[in-house]
C-alpha cells in the first residue's frame, strides 16, 4: 500500500515495521512529530522524557534489555544527550539501538546550525542519512539491523527538508526483532569502569574500521554512473536536487555518511573526470575525501552557511561552468517594502503581561527556549539573553555575581515550565547552594507550546494521553531550598508587577510562577475563553496605551473623517478575553459588551 | 528545469490551513497517479508568521522544493503574502490569490499600513491572476471558514485531473464533521 507520509511520520512507520518495542523523545523542531506518530502503534511504548538526555538513557536500558528502541530529538538534543551516547558507543547494545536526530540548516526554528554529522565521527557510531520519506522508512530497519549486527549504537540524521517534506512511500508490514527481551547480565560489556572501557575501546575502532571497509558493498551507498565528466558525492535532500539539476552527472549518492566508503570513492574519484562534493553545512565529507589524497571541488564553491537549495546549488555550479547562467527568473521584482511578519504570540498568551511588566520594571532579562522568547521582539523587548534550554537560570546567577551592588536586583530568569524541568531545574539548585540572590519566573502555561503543544512531567497526561501525576512547581521549587515562592496571576498586570519588584529586591533566591495555560490547549477544562472585549468608540482618546503590549487582536485604525489620532478596535474573533489591555486604558473605553 | 513537473506554491499567514490545503492536494495527485511531493516549515511560522508550502507533481519528482523562479501556480491564501512570494514563480504564472488581508504586527500597531494596490501590483506582472473573495464565496456556500476550499475549487478545473479524484482526496483528509460544507466551497469554487 502506498501512503504519502513525511519524513518524521516515515521514520515511525520505520521504526514500526522494524519491530521496536519503545521510544522516548523530548519535543524540538523538526523532530517532535516522529513520537506524535510511534504513539499511533500500540506497539511501540512511546514517552515523552523531560529531556534528551534522559530520552536516550531510557531507550539505551530497553536496548540492554533485548528490545529495538529509539531516540529522537532535534540536533541541538543531542548535545544534552551526548554524554551517554559517547559511552554507549563503548558498550555497544543488546537491541537495536538508533538515535534519531533532525538538524535544522538554516535554522527555520534554532538557535544554531551545527552539523550533527560531526557526531558520528566524534562519538564513533555509524550514520544514516536518508534522501526521501520512503529511505526514511527503511533506513529505520537498516538502522536497528546494523545496530545489532556490529553491535553500535547508530545514528540516523535527518534535516527540516527531510524531516517535513510528505513524498509517496510503500509501506510494509510489521516484523518482530529477532531477540526476546529479558534481563540478561553481562558487566564487562555494560558497566564502564575504567578497566572495561579500556577493553572496550579497541573494539569500538575495530568495528569502525570494519564498518567502513563493508561500508563500499551496502546498497544504500550506491554509484550511479553516467556521464563521466562530472562525479558528484552527495547525501540527504541534496541528492535530489543534484539529480534533478545535473540529470546527466554521475554521482555517489551516500545513504551511510559515516564511516565512508573509502574503497568506493576511490574508484567513483579515479572514474570521473572533475569531483565535487555537495554537502550542507560543513565540509565532513569533502575533509576525508582530501584525506583519502583525492582531488575535489567542495567548500570553494558551495557556501557553509545556510540550507543548501537546488538556487544555491545552482549559482554555485554555474561558477564552476559546469552549468549555463538562466534567466527564468520572475516577471515581477522583489517584494522589499512590505511590512514583515513576524511570529507573534497568540491573543491572551498568559506570558505577555509578564514581559510587560519586567519592561516597566526595567528588568535585565536572561531568557530561554520557548514561545516566550518572543518577548525579546517590540514592543515588549523585554528580553536580554537566550542561549539554549535551561540556560536562563545559570546566566542570571552569572551576571549578578560581577556587576555592581545596585544592578543586582535587575536580574531576572525567564523559563516555561517544559523547560524548567528539562534543564532548568539544576541552575536552580546552584542559585540556592551558592546564594544567588537573581530572581527567576517560571512562565506555566500547562505544555510545552512551541513545538505545537507537547505534554510534559507537569502538565499532567502522558504522551498516550494517559492521566500523570502532575509535578508540583511550587512544592518543588520549595524543596529546592528558594526563600520564597509566590505563584501569581499574570493576567493582572498591578499583582504581577507589584509581586515581581518584591522579589526582585528581595535578597535571597525567589522564584515566581505564573499559572495560567496556553489558548491552545485543547483538553477540556485546561483553557476557557473568557468575554471578548471592545472597545468603546467614543471615550476612546486615541492615546495607543493598549497597542503596548503587542496583542494581534488589537489593531489600531487610523483617522476617518477629521479624527486625527485614530482609535484601537479588538477583533472578536481573536480575542480570548484575557483582560490585560482593559486594565492599561486609563479613560476606561474598553470593557466587555454589555 | 523539467517541464513534466508542475510546480505549486501555498502561501499565507500561519493558522490560515495551509498545511490542509496542501495536503488535499497531495492525496488528489497521488490518487490521480503522480509521483508528488511537498515541503513546508513548521514550528515559529505556526504564530502569525508567513507560511510557505512546497508542491511538485508529476511522473517522477526529486525536489521537495520549487526553485526560485520556477513555480508555475501560485495559491495566495492571503493577499500580501501572495506578492510576497511571486519571485518564486516563472514568467506567466498562474496566480490565484483570496482577498482577505490580514494585518501584520507593524499594520496593527498602526507604524505602517496595508499597501491598497497590491492587485494591481500582481496583475501587472501576472495577467494569468484570478482573486477571489473567498471569504464571501464560502459564506455564500455555507460557511466563511471554507474560504480555503473555493481555491483549491478554482484551480481546480485548471489542473489535468478528473474531479473523483478530488472529491476522494477531501473525504480522506478533510474531518467528516466539515466534510459536507468543503464539498459545496469545492463545487461553488469549481464553477466560478
Ligand atoms: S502557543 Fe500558547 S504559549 Fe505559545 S504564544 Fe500561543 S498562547 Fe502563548
Ligand atoms: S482582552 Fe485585550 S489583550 Fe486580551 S486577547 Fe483580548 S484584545 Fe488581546
Amino acid at each position: 500500500m502506498k501512503e504519502i507520509l513525511s519524513g518524521n511520520e516515515a521514520i515511525a512507520r520505520g521504526a514500526y515495521e522494524a519491530g521496536c518495542l519503545a521510544a522516548s523523545a523530548y519535543p524540538g523542531t523538526p523532530s517532535t512529530e516522529i513520537l506524535e506518530n510511534t504513539v499511533k502503534y500500540s506497539e511501540i511504548n512511546s514517552s515523552w522524557a523531560p529531556n534528551e538526555k534522559v530520552a536516550l538513557e531510557v531507550v539505551a536500558g530497553v536496548s540492554f534489555a533485548g528490545g529495538r528502541a529509539f531516540a529522537a530529538m532535534k540536533h541541538v538534543g543531542v548535545n544534552v544527550a551526548a554524554d551517554p551516547l559517547f559511552t554507549l558507543s563503548y558498550t555497544g547494545v543488546r537491541g537495536g539501538l538508533v538515535l534519531v536526530t533532525a538538524d535544522d540548516p538554516e535554522m527555520h526554528s534554532s538557535q544554531n546550525e551545527q552539523d550533527n554529522r560531526n557526531y558520528a565521527k566524534f562519538a564513533k557510531v555509524p550514520m544514516l542519512e536518508p534522501s526521501d520519506s520512503q529511505e526514511c522508512k527503511d533506513f529505520m530497519r537498516l538502522a536497528f539491523e546494523l545496530s545489532e549486527k556490529y553491535d553500535t549504537p547508530v545514528m540516523l540524521r535527518t534535516t527540516t527538508r527531510i524531516s517535513h517534506s510528505k513524498s509517496v512511500v510503500e509501506l510494509g508490514e510489521r516484523s518482530e526483532a529477532p531477540l526476546t527481551p529479558g534481563l540478561a547480565r553481562d558487566a564487562a560489556k555494560l558497566v564502564m569502569l575504567p578497566g572495561n572501557a579500556r577493553i572496550r575501546h579497541p573494539f569500538v575502532e575495530k568495528r569502525m574500521a570494519q564498518l567502513s571497509l563493508d561500508a563500499s558493498n551496502m546498497p544504500a551507498n550506491r554509484l550511479e554512473f553516467r556521464n563521466p565528466e562530472i562525479g558528484i558525492i552527495t547525501s540527504g535532500a541534496l541528492y535530489q536536487y543534484v539529480r534533478e539539476l545535473l540529470p546527466d552527472a554521475s554521482v555517489l549518492k551516500l545513504g551511510m555518511v559515516h564511516p565512508l566508503p573509502s574503497e568506493l570513492v576511490r574508484e567513483f574519484a579515479s572514474r570521473v573526470n572533475r569531483l565535487f562534493v555537495v554537502e550542507e553545512l560543513d565540509p565532513f565529507i569533502e575533509e576525508q575525501v582530501r584525506a583519502l589524497g583525492i582531488k575535489v571541488t567542495g567548500k570553494e564553491l558551495f557556501p557553509l552557511c545556510g540550507e543548501l537549495t537546488p538556487g544555491r546549488i545552482r549559482s554555485a555550479l554555474v561558477v564552476a561552468g559546469v552549468m549555463e547562467a538562466i534567466d527564468e527568473t520572475s516577471a515581477t521584482g522583489a517584494s522589499e517594502g512590505l511590512p514583515s511578519r513576524p511570529p507573534n504570540m497568540c491573543p491572551g498568551c498568559p506570558h505577555r503581561g509578564v514581559f510587560f511588566a519586567l519592561k516597566q520594571l526595567k528588568a535585565y532579562v536572561t531568557g530561554d527556549i520557548g514561545c516566550y522568547t518572543l518577548g525579546f521582539m517590540p514592543p515588549l523587548s523585554a528580553m536580554d539573553t537566550c542561549i539554549c534550554m535551561g540556560a536562563s537560570i545559570g546566566m542570571a546567577t552569572g551576571v549578578a555575581k560581577v556587576i555592581p551592588e545596585e544592578e543586582k536586583k535587575k536580574v531576572v530568569a525567564v523559563i516555561g515550565d517544559s523547560t524548567f524541568l528539562h534543564t532548568g531545574i539544576n541552575g536552580l539548585m546552584d542559585m540556592v547552594y551558592n546564594g544567588s540572590t537573581a530572581t527567576v519566573i517560571i512562565l506555566d502555561n500547562r505544555i510545552t507550546a512551541m513545538t505545537g503543544r507537547q505534554d510534559n512531567p507537569a502538565s499532567g497526561f502522558t504522551l498516550m494521553n494517559e492521566p500523570a501525576k502532575r509535578i508540583d512547581l511550587p512544592l518543588l521549587c520549595r524543596a529546592l531550598g528558594a526563600g520564597s515562592v509566590r505563584v501569581v496571576n499574570p493576567f493582572d498586570l498591578d499583582e504581577t508587577k507589584r509581586v515581581i519588584k518584591e522579589e526582585m529586591n528581595r535578597p535571597e533566591t525567589s522564584v515566581i510562577i505564573t499559572e495560567k495555560p496556553c489558548v491552545l490547549i485543547k483538553r477540556e477544562g485546561v483553557f476557557e475563553k473568557g468575554d471578548v472585549l471592545l472597545v468603546d468608540e467614543e471615550s476612546c482618546a486615541g492615546c495607543r496605551a493598549c497597542l503596548a503590549i503587542g496583542c494581534p487582536a488589537i489593531e489600531w485604525r487610523s483617522a476617518m473623517s477629521g479624527d486625527k489620532k485614530g482609535k484601537a478596535f479588538i477583533d472578536p474573533f481573536l480575542c480570548t478575553g484575557c483582560d490585560i489591555c482593559r486594565q492599561l486604558c486609563k479613560f476606561g473605553s474598553i470593557g466587555r459588551k454589555i | 528545469m523539467n517541464r513534466d513537473i508542475t510546480n505549486i506554491l501555498l502561501v499565507g499567514v500561519g493558522g490560515q490551513g495551509i498545511l490542509l490545503a496542501s495536503e488535499v492536494l497531495a492525496e488528489t495527485f497521488m490518487l490521480a497517479g503522480f509521483d508528488v511531493k511537498k515541503s513546508e516549515i513548521h514550528g515559529m511560522s505556526q504564530r502569525g508568521g508567513s507560511v510557505v508550502s512546497h508542491l511538485r507533481y508529476g511522473g517522477r519528482v526529486n525536489s521537495p522544493i520549487v526553485s526560485e523562479g520556477d513555480g508555475d501556480i501560485l495559491f495566495g491564501f492571503e493577499l500580501m503574502e501572495t506578492f510576497r512570494y511571486l519571485p518564486l514563480l516563472r514568467r506567466g504564472a498562474f496566480v490565484v490569490a483570496n482577498s482577505l488581508q490580514i494585518a501584520p504586527p507593524s499594520v496593527l500597531m498602526g507604524n505602517e499600513s496595508y499597501p491598497d494596490d497590491l492587485p494591481e501590483r500582481i496583475r501587472a506582472g501576472f495577467p494569468d491572476f484570478l482573486l477571489i473573495d473567498g471569504q464571501r464565496v464560502a459564506a455564500e456556500a455555507g460557511d466563511p471558514r471554507a474560504a480555503n476550499t473555493v481555491l483549491l475549487g478554482a484551480v481546480s478545473k485548471r489542473l489535468q485531473v478528473e474531479e473523483e479524484y478530488w472529491l476522494e482526496a477531501m473525504k480522506r483528509m478533510i474531518p467528516s464533521k466539515a466534510l459536507s460544507i468543503n464539498l459545496k466551497a469545492f463545487e461553488t469554487g469549481r464553477n466560478l
